[in-house]
């Protein structure tokens, strides 16, 4: 609940609006993009006109972006941008067996609660940041917008390093140890072995039967050193029991059994988060004026939705845009995103608003 | 008409006392300097730099920075050029001018493009790190009150609190180490490379860095500037190229080391689209080779596998047309039909040859970009197969190309010691048959150029005869240095300076 005063403190920078760069995507792959307007109104209204396949989001720049061509080159900057976190289930093809690139579903899907558990702990947690909206893109993956002022602020440098702190999986189709880990842990990746931990058994082992048959389990004891191996004899029957029997062999090694010299062995760890670490797309979060599509714009491959963390139910029936009366979205199966999404800018707003009221009362201004 | 340098002095202690202009002995070369010097001074400064600074890059290759080989060489040639090189001495003016005003004309002559900006600020930071660590406890805290970057020390409660998850976090600090040390609370955005790293402990939006990592604070910051800086120049950089003097020296400074970056093809239209799978047995560089395979294999490659070999192949002369053809021909093999590529890939070709977007003409990627930047993830063929593929794979390709064994053990010790130039060389020696190839690699295109020359028979290689197949170092471009600088007299003519520029920097 808000408990700054509701008063007529602006809650937005005047402008920041008109700065905005939006993009369209209209038929036959047609790119609009530098749009910009005025004021939500003009937005609503050209959207009415055109009615875009797709919108994407993109920065606020120095200048309104529809006229950046009359400014002189190079003038013409992006200033701002929410951080943004792109995660495509594409980029687990190494590691899944159920589907492969844009195909999706709710066994793997559980991926992608991982990847939102890890990060969105280690953003609050550990880089101290407060409001963060989680979407479905709408095809294979999520998005993740963080919003609070100082992190939109944040310069490509910085974003970069953000996204590498955050990332654990490295190499690509060369590399097939792709998590290697050593002593100190780092917190950050014990947090996240421990959310892993939630769901290993269940997707991993029982979903994904990583260590169900031969040519699955050699996938796994690749990354796994010799001198840990179990035979490949033994008597073990499904996965929960092999992985039970590995991960022992393991742990044994951890306090001062391994030579001192070889230093402890996170085998087991390197194969949970290789298997179900988030990948992020670092390309996507550090150009400030990389675009993104907006919360709530149908997918124009599959005619899904955009819309917080729910994957399998039915696209809804998308409300007629240009409705008289604009609470009708309110009787779509739309409504209860709306809501959440509502009750974000709620909250944004709210602290901007104590923010500036803090402000003001530390200049004595009333 | 010259002053000799005690005139020189003379007539500054006239004009007053401008020792307090370097109150240490290094700094964050944040203002220019304004006297006026000669050209014959503004030459030698240069070019004394720029030794140093390749000096700093070649030790960089050869051995682990920090250990006290590296520092010893990088202090005797700090001596030898005259540039400041021991923290504690009070009186050395001079050296500090010249490292100081040298900084400067270099940041002219770098700061044109991308390859040089980036060369330039590496070879900067790491003579930078150098000269840090080697002030004392007590000159490195004047030094940081002097830029302005002293940050808070957490308390001893703080500290106890945290102590599990601060020695979890810092490499090398058991717990009791870590009630040892001070750890000093910074934001992320100054700690940015400690933080990328995961070197320190993170929480609620701060780094907690020990003491002894401030240096990495430091060099972060000072990379900031100099990047800035180095942007900024290159905005009023026009206002110098106009100086008819100036112009030649700082575009022969910059050429002079980089080499060329191989945007002006000289053979533009001169291979063939069915050359390509022979050249790239023959010619290309691992990278390039496994980006054809991929391409070959896949009919696709990812953004950054189109960058990486698109480029080269501009550079090798594919026309704009050719390139059109090439990966049209590949990608509506598999799963792109020719409306996709028309629409979706042929614009970002274009607008790599220049013809679309801002109309820059992209230059092909260097081995240090491709290095350093964009590592590949899932589905990526680009990088360098040196740095970015695991040890066993690289061996298994070399095998299946048919290096030697022996040959493989040699490059793969090189990847080892993570010189990957020298590992690339090592394969170029290994599959063109010869023992030296007697220039060293920084450029893809210049790996194809030179296999091009050398299996037409246009250049001569001296074949070793007694080679026992034993591996040395390879350090020849340090010897050259060596050899051929000797002292530069501040009279001696321009002509002679360039040739001999040209001279030391065509050995390596």
């Amino acid at each position: 609940p808000c408990t700054a005063r509701p008063s007529r403190v602006p809650a937005v920078v005047k402008n920041y609006f008109q700065l905005r760069e939006f993009s369209f995507t209209l038929r036959d792959d047609v790119y609009l993009r530098f749009q910009s307007f005025s004021s939500p109104q003009e937005l609503e209204r050209e959207l009415q006109k055109i009615n875009p396949y797709k919108i994407d989001i993109g920065a606020v720049y120095s200048h309104r972006p529809n006229q950046h061509n009359t400014v002189h080159l190079g003038a013409f900057q992006p200033q701002e941008k929410e951080l943004v976190f792109d995660i495509d289930m594409t980029d687990y093809d190494d590691v899944r067996t159920c589907c492969s690139s844009a195909d999706i579903c709710s066994k793997c899907w559980t991926l992608m609660t991982i990847a939102i558990r890890i990060i969105d702990r280690a953003l609050v947690e550990d880089l101290g940041v407060r409001h963060r909206l989680w979407v479905y893109s709408g095809r294979r993956g999520v998005h993740c917008w963080v919003c609070d002022d100082a992190v939109r602020k944040w310069s490509p440098a910085l974003r970069a390093a953000a996204v590498e702190y955050l990332s654990l999986v490295k190499g690509g189709a060369d590399t097939v140890k792709k998590v290697t880990l050593s002593h100190p842990v780092h917190p950050f990746i014990r947090r996240s072995v421990d959310v892993v931990e939630k769901y290993f058994e269940e997707y991993a082992l029982l979903g994904q039967d990583i260590l169900g048959s031969p040519e699955k389990w050699d996938k796994v004891l690749a990354l796994i050193p010799e001198d840990i191996l179990p035979s490949r004899s033994c008597s073990k029957k499904d996965s929960v029991q092999r992985w039970e029997l590995l991960r022992a062999r393991v742990e044994r090694s951890r306090p001062g059994g391994r030579a001192a010299a070889q230093g402890p062995c996170y085998a087991d760890w390197e194969v949970m988060l290789q298997f179900c670490f988030p990948r992020l797309d670092i390309n996507v979060s550090k150009g400030l004026g990389h675009l993104l599509k907006s919360p709530f714009s149908v997918h124009p491959k599959t005619g899904g939705w955009g819309v917080w963390g729910v994957w399998g139910s039915p696209a809804p029936t998308p409300a007629p845009v240009h409705s008289p009366n604009p609470p009708d979205y309110k009787k779509t199966s739309l409504a209860p995103y709306v809501k959440v999404f509502e009750q974000f800018v709620e909250g944004m707003e709210c602290a901007r608003r104590g923010e500036k009221i803090r402000q003001s009362d530390l200049q004595g201004d009333f | 008409m010259e002053f000799s340098s005690r005139e020189r002095q003379k007539l500054w202690r006239l004009a007053g006392d401008r020792r307090d202009q370097y109150p240490h002995s290094l700094q964050f070369y944040l203002e220019p300097p304004t006297e006026s010097i000669s050209l014959v001074e503004f030459e030698s400064f240069a070019v004394d730099r720029l030794k140093l600074l390749k000096v700093v890059e070649n030790l960089g290759v050869s051995y682990v920075r920090g250990t006290d080989v590296y520092k010893t060489k990088l202090a005797g040639e700090l001596r030898k050029l005259k540039f400041p090189y021991r923290a504690l001495a009070e009186d050395d003016y001079e050296a500090r001018r010249k490292d100081h005003i040298s900084h400067f004309i270099l940041r002219l002559a770098y700061c044109q493009s991308e390859d040089l900006r980036r060369w330039f600020l590496q070879q900067e930071m790491d003579l930078f790190r150098y000269r840090f660590n080697e002030l004392t406890g007590g000159l490195m805290q004047k030094f940081l009150e002097h830029v302005n970057l002293s940050f808070e020390a957490i308390g001893e409660d703080l500290k106890n609190e945290l102590a599990n998850e601060l020695s979890a976090s810092t490499p090398g600090f058991s717990l009791p180490k870590v009630k040892e040390q001070m750890f000093y609370k910074v934001g992320l955005a100054d700690a940015v490379d400690l933080f990328r790293a995961r070197r320190v402990y993170i929480k609620d939006g701060f780094a907690y860095v020990p003491f002894k990592e401030i240096d990495v604070i430091v060099l972060n910051n000072y990379r900031t500037k100099l990047s800035k800086a180095l942007a900024l120049t290159a905005r009023s950089l026009p206002s110098i190229q106009s100086d008819e003097r100036l112009q030649p020296l700082l575009n022969h400074l910059s050429h002079s080391y980089v080499g060329p970056d191989y945007s002006v093809q000289k053979n533009t239209g001169k291979i063939s689209l069915d050359q390509i799978d022979a050249l790239s047995v023959k010619s290309f560089p691992l990278c390039m080779r496994q980006l054809h395979r991929a391409l070959r294999d896949s009919h696709h490659l990812r953004h950054g596998g189109r960058m990486q070999y698109g480029l080269f192949l501009k550079g090798i002369g594919l026309t704009l047309e050719q390139a059109l053809e090439f990966w049209k021909k590949e990608f509506i093999r598999g799963k792109v039909d020719a409306d996709k590529f028309d629409k979706g890939y042929a614009y970002s070709i274009r607008h790599s040859y220049g013809k679309e977007g801002k109309r820059t003409d992209y230059t092909p990627y260097s081995c240090m970009k491709i290095i350093m930047s964009n590592p590949p993830s899932q589905g990526d063929y680009h990088g360098c197969p040196f740095r970015h593929s695991d040890p066993e794979l690289l061996k298994q390709k070399l095998q299946s190309y048919k290096i030697s064994p022996s040959g493989i053990t040699q490059v793969l010790e090189l990847v080892k010691g993570m010189h990957y130039q020298l590992a690339c060389q090592k394969y170029f020696e290994l599959t063109h048959d010869v023992d030296d190839i007697g220039f060293s690699l920084n450029h893809p295109n210049q790996y194809f150029t030179e296999s091009q020359k050398l299996l037409s028979g246009g250049r001569e290689l001296k074949k070793e005869f007694n080679n026992s197949g034993s591996f040395q170092q390879k350090n020849n471009s340090q010897e050259s240095i060596n050899s051929s600088s000797t002292p530069t007299s501040s009279n001696a003519k321009t002509d002679t300076e360039l040739e001999e520029l040209e001279a030391y920097f065509t050995e390596d």
